[in-house]
């Protein structure tokens, strides 16, 4: 096996080597994307399932096509969350799901830890599509994936985190891979949006956006997520947008050459600048077909065998 | 029948006892202490290397009868406690239906005798239905033989309710006990918030949160006059507000729980259920502040929180599991291996929080072995080893998180009113 593990739960259980691999992998299958014919037989006789909890256009499309491009076949599970939010039946449908034998389970789920749980619940492979706010490992490999299109290396990169970084997995699992990967990761929000001992992270944690963009490199721009949140950390959209939003004036504090970066969905207006989604510095788009490529490396390194793998 | 308890170790707090010596139980009563000459017909138990003490108390438990029967019943909680070395249990009023009427404080007295093994005294609810509204009718239900009152396991909100609780206890000089935790501020949270809670994802529950309700409690209990029990304080800072209090001579005890000293939020590895506990497991400065509040007198008693939750409630997320720890059965081993073997606490200490302490705060006539006293004893072996097998376990409930945990210490017999209820060789 070239990943230590037979799950993807987090970034945090991968190695400096894995992700790096990783990242490797994914830039050879892009191409795969970019052909007329976009469909190798890799992973052909491979079952994936994606069992989504939490709604998701994005992350469960994406998988689904990097499995059919490695010709697995993909199979989806949207389950409500209100039918079967209960673990005794979470646990039921995974262990009813591994007799039909899949190879890999995908899973998202509103809680942290599903992907946890159900590892040792069943013997398939697993692979975290988003645990509530603990990590979003894909995403934050998609994402420096996407930065090493536009700069070198991500050693020595500033790169800041913005916005709601309290209820985000993404801003954990990038915390965690940027700062493996040697960036200087600073995060920015009000203080009622930042987590208890984040710096213990070991990044800069600021209230100011021009400390946390000066001279930044990459601007990643997190989705406010007014769902998640039981009480009011800022007091209007307005208020929000003015201080803590990306707007263009803010962003002249960034090197010029900087790019920004939004996991999606967008909620235009309130984290960003609708102009700047679609401007000159925004490489969101190229997230989005990096994201399938990331995802068949995963998909590859966790299911392929060795030979297939010339290794 | 008569019992003899030969070559042990007395250690009694009440009367300042701690001496090599045999011990004789008749009828229900201690009867003698001293180098005794035993007799034909009296049972002897050789409690040779043992401690022999006052029965063991634990103010803080959950029988879960009548309607949870699932969780546990008053047999297999007794049985627990039995195991635990405890002769006498307070159980929270958290039934269903909740004991805030003398129905209730009658049936479980009633189902308590009918099972014959432990003492359970129980406790009250503050109010209604636990709903923090309307005051329960304390008076009746003291008539009926509650020994305290509380909401527990939900905190009283209303400031003005509580105050208004602290005035009407005083009417039968009973305690209120408070589970401190702050609901605003818990923020449905599901574990202690910091670095961990961070980093595992999970929603944080404020450190303020209890010691909000604490410093509110100690007012009301300073303007009232009453006797307030703080069940298990958890933070070094809470510790710190009960210091200052108790040296203005407000009539405030506490007691803390042995997963409290002996976890901490760090030891929740791969989101495992069991470590779910309200109020939440902290860090390790707060093990240690606890620690030296046991040593210092700071803290009155060890209570367990034993609170019985089935598998269904406990194997799911961490978000949706049920909080709770069964204690009764690992209580005095943690104990003696932690405080007495680690933290080197004297033996009589740890008597004083298990026995002496919590009859002097719930005036339940117990925790002495004088002479004329009711047999309430409990023995334990200091030197047996024992390794924590939560499948033996006589609770109904498996929410325990030191399965497998090698501990040195253990109760050995627990004797209530002269009759032998567990004994248990090493």
């Amino acid at each position: 096996m070239p990943l230590a593990g037979k799950h993807l739960l987090g970034i945090e259980n991968l190695s400096l080597d894995e992700i790096e691999l990783i990242l490797k992998t994914s830039r050879s299958f892009k191409e795969i994307s970019s052909r007329p014919i976009k469909k190798v037989p890799i992973l052909r006789g491979k079952s994936v399932i994606n069992l989504f909890y939490e709604p998701s256009t994005r992350t469960r499309s994406s998988f689904e096509i990097a499995a059919k491009r490695l010709s697995a076949d993909a199979i989806n599970f949207s389950v409500s969350q209100s039918s079967s939010a209960k673990g005794e039946s979470l646990i039921d449908t995974v262990k009813n799901l591994q007799f039909m034998n899949p190879d890999m389970i995908v899973v998202r789920h509103s809680a942290a830890g599903v992907p946890h749980m159900l590892s040792k619940h069943c013997d398939t492979s697993i692979v975290n599509a988003g645990d509530g706010m603990h990590e979003h490992p894909t995403q934050a490999l998609l994402d420096a994936l996407t930065i090493l299109d536009y700069k070198k290396q991500i050693k020595g990169l500033k790169v800041a985190i913005i916005g709601d970084i309290a209820h985000s997995r993404v801003a954990r699992s990038n915390t965690i891979l940027l700062n493996k990967m040697g960036a200087e990761v600073w995060v920015c929000a009000p203080p009622t949006l930042i987590p208890m001992q984040y710096e213990e992270y070991g990044v800069k944690v600021t209230y100011q956006m021009k400390e946390a963009l000066r001279g930044a490199d990459a601007v990643i721009m997190l989705r406010m997520q007014r769902e998640r949140q039981k009480e009011v950390s800022y007091p209007s959209v307005k208020e929000y947008f003015a201080l803590y939003g990306l707007s263009k004036e803010k962003m002249k504090w960034a090197k010029s050459t900087a790019i920004i970066l939004h996991p999606g969905p967008i909620n235009r207006g309130v984290e960003i600048d609708p102009e700047l989604v679609d401007g000159e510095y925004s490489v969101i788009l190229e997230q989005v077909t990096n994201g399938v490529a990331v995802r068949m490396a995963v998909l590859y390194l966790l299911l392929g065998t060795s030979e297939e793998m010339g290794l | 029948m008569t019992l003899l308890i030969r070559n042990g170790t007395i250690i009694d707090p009440s009367q300042k006892l701690k001496k090599k010596s045999d011990i004789v139980l008749d009828r229900g009563k201690i009867v003698g202490l001293g180098k005794i000459k035993a007799k034909k017909s009296w049972h002897i138990v050789d409690a040779s290397g043992c401690f022999v003490v006052p029965g063991f108390i634990d103010t803080h438990v959950h029988l879960c009868e009548p309607g949870r029967e699932d969780k546990e019943t008053i047999l297999t909680g007794s049985e627990a406690a039995a195991a635990g070395g405890f002769t006498s249990v307070v159980c929270m009023p958290d039934s269903e239906p909740v004991n805030d009427n003398e129905a209730i404080t009658d049936f479980i007295l009633q189902r308590a005798r009918r099972v014959g093994l432990v003492n359970v005294f129980p406790a009250g609810a503050i109010t209604k239905g636990l709903l923090g509204e309307e005051l329960a009718e304390v008076g009746e239900m003291v008539k009926a033989g509650i020994v305290a009152i509380t909401d527990d396991p939900n905190p009283v909100e209303n400031n003005q309710v509580m105050r208004r609780a602290c005035e009407y206890a005083k009417t039968f000089d009973i305690p209120v006990i408070d589970h401190c935790g702050e609901l605003s501020l818990a923020a449905q949270g599901h574990m202690n918030e910091g670095a961990v809670s961070t980093h595992l994802g999970l929603r944080g529950i404020s450190r303020a949160a209890e010691e909000m309700d604490i410093t509110r409690d100690i007012i009301l209990s300073r303007i009232t006059g009453v006797r307030l029990h703080l069940a298990h304080v958890s933070t070094q800072e809470s510790l710190s507000w009960v210091r200052q209090a108790k040296n203005q001579d407000i009539q405030v005890t506490c007691g803390v729980t042995p997963h409290h000293f002996t976890l901490t939020d760090s030891d929740i590895r791969d989101y495992h259920t069991d470590f779910k506990v309200d109020p939440p497991l902290r860090t390790q400065e707060d093990v240690q502040a606890i620690v030296e509040g046991i040593v210092d007198g700071t803290i009155d008693c060890i209570a367990t929180d034993h609170f019985p939750q089935t598998r269904l409630e406990k194997e799911t997320t961490f978000d949706e599991a049920a909080p709770g720890i069964i204690g009764m059965e690992t209580a005095i081993s943690l104990c003696w291996n932690f405080l007495i073997c680690r933290a080197g606490l004297s033996p009589t200490r740890l008597v004083e929080l298990f026995s002496t302490n919590p009859n002097r705060i719930l005036q339940l006539d117990r925790g002495t072995l004088k002479e004329g006293a009711i047999a309430d004893v409990t023995i334990i072996d200091p030197d047996c080893e024992v390794t924590v097998d939560a499948s033996k376990f006589k609770s109904k409930s498996r929410n325990c998180p030191f399965d497998r945990w090698k501990l040195r210490g253990s109760v050995v017999m627990t004797i209530v009113k002269g009759r032998i209820i567990y004994q248990q060789g090493c």
